[in-house]
């Protein structure tokens, strides 16, 4: 479609805004991954995210009063488009953008945002969330850490766990027991300083020898009552709201979030590790054919994506192409991870230190840690359960 | 399902309804045990309702709507193994005179062909795997016009299209030429192929042509032959799902009533699982077909990937879906009374049409630039 004159000129605008701030050394570096793991810029990146949070164009969408971008959804899609055009990845992410940003934006008071927002646009503080217990996974209203009114303050005691980069995080997010009496009802929204007395964290150790989860322990916690988002006991319809940004933001996978280390193109990759033949080809046939049966899925799951996003924009109704999403996006993005270290041969499968590049020991982290996509969200097992029920009819086991 | 304008929609219905009521897999079996290649009364009626004419212009007799449209009646016709000359003239056939036939050709077939009066077909192959980069039927320049001398293999509606457009070698490149179907020099060997089609074994000793025979540019053909394939590949696809999702249909419905252990078989863990796998690769495929499907009405430039896409995942879709609906039967799919071994037999053929799995993973890997 093409652009209106609007569109036109801040399309215009982008390019030479990005021309002008994007420091070479960083196109195509994505730095909002390693923020996630708790490892802050430098150098050119450092002044590459400064800029852009100053812009506020790492939440393209959010009002400029709280230092967003303040552009329209076209707008915005315009300056990705220009941003993929470049080569400049976004450098501001994080939970604070995709998840808790928008939902205080809905439900925060004007002090909260004031005071919250404006760190998110610029990438300087990290939030977790504090949702799951050992008790209370899929069943998650059944929470029951404690926070108990004392006056001027709330008092928390209890533990959270896969609390992702709660020891990078500066502030948590978290739903607690006001009312003991009542289930969903007794749920509040409340905002824990990391650095407050009584919060202690310990990181799990995954097989990826990264700690992205931790469990989280809360020990007479004192929070301020100005930290409680929305009504007291009121938390859930909140919290809910959160899970709905969370699962927007989880959507796409194979097409690009969640992939992790060397992030060129596979068959570029193949081609500078493996060789081409007199004609072009791949060296390794073998390889050249798998890696296109890859490619071709990964096509496939991009088409399905854009004709169940039109279908249900239609007035068809929810698509059917939906339920089946989360397993072929995930297969994708972990046979991706799978072929890459392959591809590299044993220069892949490297731990650590000297005699393997930065992209080489990314990528054999994210082979391992890759293999959490299958798992969470609901288990591969568990949606071609679903499918078979929902979606096919079948009967349960009796 | 794509989001249908309404004349889409309409049409879609109505072949829905119609394969429902005329041509329910026992009209194909019936066809089968006669041994013809198709039931000239039922090729009448779809005429009779436009669809030989489907993506032909206004001016030359037909409806002038785009592939897709076609995509989704042989979607329909595909899921009952409708035997017709449907996709060979009113997909093939016609597309070569769209893309390449001069004023006078196109007058001479397209009507026909819309009507109903004339049948069509591409022969391209030579051999037993799809080729097309190895022709070596040859076309001497005669005179004005040509000789042809060589052979084409598996053609499909070979023995009885009343032209067939047949990719020669010339002298500079290759060049299509409208044969008809009862040139002298030309003798067609009808062959008995498991799915019961009709398909022949071509043989030209030196028929003569005139200078008009030649289908667009001489030597200039090659171009058009790669549209014109992909445009059957895709057309071959939108078949082949409809066909998927019956078998799937059928296999699901089995699933659901066969008893055995004192319940229904479905609710064994491990057939759900391999059913959900099936859904998921219908669904994947779906997206693929249409994409190609729109992509070549758009003309959009990733046209040979996006097909040579939709033909692989079909092939590989069919392979899998045709297979689990034997093994899903058990002893009763594998009996001739059983629709089954029906579409078993039809899947191996389209799988193999115009580049099975593996040639189309080449070919996207050569596009792709490695």
């Amino acid at each position: 479609m093409a652009d209106t004159a609007e569109l036109e000129s801040f399309r215009a605008e982008a390019r030479a805004w990005l021309e002008e701030n994007l420091p070479p050394s960083i196109k195509g570096v994505d730095l909002a991954m390693a923020q996630q793991a708790g490892i802050e810029p430098e150098g050119e990146g450092a002044l590459w995210k400064k800029r852009m949070g100053e812009k506020g164009w790492g939440t393209p969408t959010w009002p400029k009063a709280y230092g967003g971008g303040g552009l329209s959804k076209e707008e915005a899609k315009v300056l990705q488009q220009e941003m993929n055009r470049a080569g400049a990845r976004n450098p501001i992410g994080g939970m604070g953008v995709m998840m808790f940003g928008p939902t205080l934006l809905e439900y925060g008071n004007e002090e909260q945002k004031q005071r919250h927002i404006p760190p998110i646009v610029r990438g300087e503080i990290r939030w977790c969330q504090g949702y799951s217990e050992p008790n209370a996974g899929s069943d998650l209203a059944s929470l029951q850490t404690r926070a108990e009114d004392k006056g001027d303050h709330f008092l928390v005691n209890g533990q959270k766990i896969w609390t992702s980069g709660a020891q990078w995080a500066h502030w948590c997010f978290c739903l607690v027991r006001t009312d003991k009496t009542r289930k969903h009802e007794g749920i509040s929204f409340l905002l824990i300083d990391m650095k407050s007395p009584g919060v202690e964290v310990r990181p799990i150790m995954m097989i990826s020898g990264h700690s992205p989860f931790c469990e989280t322990f809360f020990t007479d916690v004192k929070v301020p009552k100005e930290n409680l988002v929305g009504p007291l006991n009121g938390g859930w319809t909140i919290g809910k709201r959160l899970l709905q940004f969370e699962r927007q933001g989880l959507g796409g996978g194979g097409g690009g979030a969640g992939r992790g280390g060397e992030m060129r193109p596979l068959e570029d990759v193949a081609k500078s590790y493996i060789g081409t033949d007199e004609k072009g080809r791949l060296a390794d046939p073998d390889l050249r054919a798998r890696l296109t049966e890859h490619l071709m899925h990964q096509r496939a799951f991009m088409l399905t994506l854009q004709r169940s996003q039109q279908e249900s924009k239609s007035n068809q109704g929810p698509s059917t192409a939906t339920s089946i999403m989360k397993n072929v996006g995930s297969k994708v993005i972990q046979d991706r991870a799978e072929l890459l270290i392959e591809i590299m041969g044993q220069q892949g499968l490297g731990w650590e230190g000297d005699g393997y590049s930065g992209s080489e020991l990314a990528s054999a982290r994210a082979w391992l840690g890759g293999k959490a996509v299958t798992i969470y969200g609901g288990s591969t097992e568990i949606q071609n359960n679903v499918i078979a029920k929902r979606m096919l009819g079948l009967l349960d086991h009796q | 399902m794509a989001v249908l304008t309404e004349e889409q929609t309409m049409l879609r219905d109505a072949a829905k309804a119609w394969v429902a009521e005329k041509s329910p897999v026992t009209a194909f079996r019936k066809v089968r045990d006669s041994g013809a290649a198709y039931d000239p009364a039922v090729w009448k009626e779809m005429c009779e309702m436009g669809w030989a004419g489907i993506i032909v212009p206004e001016e030359y007799g037909g409806s002038g709507l785009d592939l897709m449209t076609l995509g989704l009646v042989l979607e329909e016709t595909g899921r009952t193994l409708t035997a017709s000359p449907l996709f060979n003239t009113a997909l093939v056939a016609t597309s070569a005179l769209l893309l390449a036939g001069s004023e006078a050709q196109k007058q001479a077939w397209l009507p026909k062909f819309a009507s109903g009066e004339a049948t069509g077909t591409l022969a391209v192959d030579e051999g037993p795997h799809h080729a097309p980069s190895k022709i070596t039927l040859e076309a001497k320049k005669a005179g004005s016009g040509f000789v042809l001398n060589g052979k084409k293999a598996f053609v499909a509606d070979g023995a009885t299209a009343d032209v067939i457009v047949v990719a020669a070698k010339t002298a500079g490149g290759i060049t299509l030429f409208l044969v008809p179907g009862n040139a002298k020099g030309l003798s067609r060997q009808a062959l008995k192929a498991v799915d019961s089609r009709g398909v022949a074994n071509l043989s030209f000793d030196n028929v003569e042509l005139g200078a008009d025979a030649a289908l667009g540019a001489v030597d200039g053909g090659a171009a058009t032959l790669e549209a014109l394939l992909d445009r059957a590949r895709a057309g071959l696809a939108a078949e082949m799902l409809g066909a998927c999702a019956q078998s799937f249909d059928v296999t699901l419905e089995y699933l659901k009533t066969r008893v055995q252990f004192g319940q229904v078989i479905g609710t064994f863990q491990a057939l759900q699982h391999r059913a959900a796998k099936m859904f998921t690769d219908l669904e994947l495929t779906r997206s693929c077909v249409e994409a190609a499907l729109t992509a070549i009405d758009k003309n959009a430039n990733d046209v040979p990937a996006l097909v040579s896409l939709a033909k692989a995942r079909a092939s590989e879709l069919w392979h899998l879906v045709s297979n689990e609906m034997v093994q899903m039967h058990g002893g009763i799919g594998m009996t001739d009374a059983h629709d089954a071994g029906l579409y078993l037999k039809r899947a191996r053929v389209a799988e193999a049409a115009f580049g099975g799995a593996a040639f189309h993973r080449d070919r996207y890997a050569t596009l792709m630039g490695y």
